[in-house]
């Protein structure tokens, strides 16, 4: 009985790793092969990954260039705002927050939809990169307020600015030579959440890109539609390698920022 | 000579983006909703029309099995991974939070690959395991997005739970499914309820997977967006949007509200 009742959830633990890794492992193997239907014994090959290198890399470096702005964006308009919530923490600054935080709990779809009807017609905006832009902005900027305002409430802020004010320093002076760098770790794992889910961001992509402007997993959308599996297999690959270092830095930040906090 | 204050100067991009940006577009997506033929009785006609209502059924009723399959994969998971410490432990958890950053669409391709024409099963039972494309695939396809999330709610919440509470009842001679059901899952039911909560409101909004399968099951934002791209029906799609958004909305709040209290066995 004792030994049947540990089992069971070994089992199911087990069962759920195996339920996510295959496939991820199938992939990557799909990637490598020659030919998938005869299997692995028709021999490995970079084949695949030089063609998706070919007809994709684009859309790779756009989703690069795309990520880095983005988080050039959010840490401009976040980590002040996010300081400015910790200094003000009335109902007023609570509401802001739960607005802010809307692109968390609306689809995606519904959101491109809101900003296609909107903007739509303004072609300029429409075909430029920088439409994406604030797609992904929009989808990240909570993130990045609620790991650095999670970091800075947990410090006695109001205290340490009046320490460095009694010293004569200025507001800015304040927030440059203090706030930020307490802020840090908030706004590290911030960062690292911002850059790992705009690479990987469809929902919204999908909706916003045009057919000049594709990011990676528009990209792979394609590929799955129109690609012989080894192609798909390959640049699921390429995209895996980018993603799971970017998820494993994001996990250790924000672990290392919520041990600050608690 | 009047000054901004300093912390103004800090929120007032933050406001102007989400003003041009988020607010405005809410305001125009929900106008828009009322400006089909139909005015506001379009939310009236979703209601009416079979299509609209069997997708909406549909959407809720496999956002509803995937909700109940990842709280029951996941707890017994999490709960084995909180309380036994063995080798290979981190390995078994990061497997288990690594969907965590894949798109949709990535996760479609990983059942396509399970269970499309070309899949593992059928390559082993050819003819009579290709289930990626119909509910099955999108049900497993759901579940593998939603197992991460849940697991790590709920592995949070297990590690502040007492051990000297199952201690207790050990002593008491309590059997190990009592201590499961009277002592882990009510210490666990605030967190159960707000991973719950998260689970629904994602399957309900999960665009890419479903796009990828390209299932004949329609599912909401499917037909959202095949009303905006093929139909060119403006106003349905964001009558549609909005009642999508609203119930996400709605479901992320109760999260929340479970999730903000502290969990503690009492008793």
């Amino acid at each position: 009985m004792e030994r049947l009742t540990k089992a069971i959830p070994l089992g199911i633990t087990l069962l759920a790793c195996a339920f996510l890794l295959v496939p991820i492992v199938m992939s990557v193997l799909a990637g490598l092969t020659v030919n998938y239907f005869r299997g692995l014994c028709s021999g490995l090959t970079l084949r695949w990954i030089g063609e998706v290198w070919d007809l994709y890399s684009d859309s790779i470096f756009l989703s690069i260039r795309l990520a880095l702005a983005c988080l050039a964006v959010t840490l401009v308009l976040g980590v002040p705002a996010a300081y400015a919530l910790a200094r003000n923490p009335g109902w007023g600054s609570r509401v802001l927050e739960e607005f802010v935080s809307l692109p968390l709990a609306i689809p995606g779809l519904a959101l491109a939809l809101a900003l296609l009807q909107l903007y739509g017609s303004y072609q300029g905006f429409r075909m430029s990169w920088t439409f994406i832009l604030v797609g992904h902005v929009l989808y990240t900027l909570p993130f990045m307020i609620r790991s650095v305002l999670s970091v800075l409430a947990a410090i006695d802020l109001q205290t340490l600015e009046e320490g460095a004010a009694t010293l004569g320093a200025g507001p800015a002076r304040r927030f440059v030579d203090l706030v930020v760098p307490n802020a840090m770790p908030g706004i590290l794992a911030g960062a690292l959440t911002v850059v790992t889910l705009s690479v990987g961001e469809f929902n919204l992509t999908w909706m916003l890109h045009t057919p000049y402007l594709k990011t990676l997993p528009v990209g792979l959308a394609d590929a799955y539609a129109s690609m012989r599996l080894e192609v798909a297999s390959a640049y699921t690959l390429v995209f895996f390698v980018m993603i799971v270092p970017l998820l494993m830095a994001m996990q250790w930040a924000s672990a290392r920022a919520q041990r600050i906090t608690t | 000579m009047t000054r901004i204050p300093f912390t103004t100067l800090c929120i007032l991009p933050l406001a102007i983006f989400t003003l041009a940006f988020l607010a405005i577009p809410i305001t125009r997506l929900i106008l828009a909703s009322g400006e089909g033929v139909d005015g506001w009785a379009i939310y009236l006609k979703i209601l009416q029309t079979p299509r609209y209502l069997s997708t909406l059924m549909q959407t809720v009723i496999v956002s509803l099995a995937v909700t109940a399959a990842a709280l029951a994969v996941s707890t017994t998971a999490g709960l084995y991974l909180v309380r036994n410490r063995f080798w290979g432990r981190n390995i078994l958890l990061s497997i288990l939070t690594l969907p965590l950053a894949f798109p949709g669409v990535v996760v479609g391709f990983m059942i396509i690959l399970l269970g499309g024409r070309q899949g593992l099963f059928n390559q082993m039972l050819p003819g009579y395991w290709v289930f990626a494309y119909s509910v099955t695939g999108l049900f497993l396809g759901y579940l593998y997005f939603s197992i991460p999330r849940v697991l790590l709610t709920v592995m949070a919440a297990a590690e502040k739970i007492d051990p000297a509470l199952e201690e207790a009842a050990k002593t008491l001679g309590a059997p190990p499914w009592r201590i499961v059901f009277d002592v882990l899952l009510p210490a666990l039911a605030p967190a159960l309820i707000a991973a719950g909560a998260i689970a629904f409101a994602t399957a309900m909004g999960a665009f890419g997977t479903a796009f990828t399968l390209a299932t004949d099951i329609d599912v909401l934002p499917m037909v959202i967006y095949t009303e905006f791209t093929l139909s060119a029906n403006i106003a349905m799609a964001s009558a549609l949007s909005v009642v999508l958004g609203l119930v996400t909305w709605a479901m992320l709040l109760i999260a929340r509200s479970f999730s903000g209290t502290t969990v503690v066995a009492g008793g």
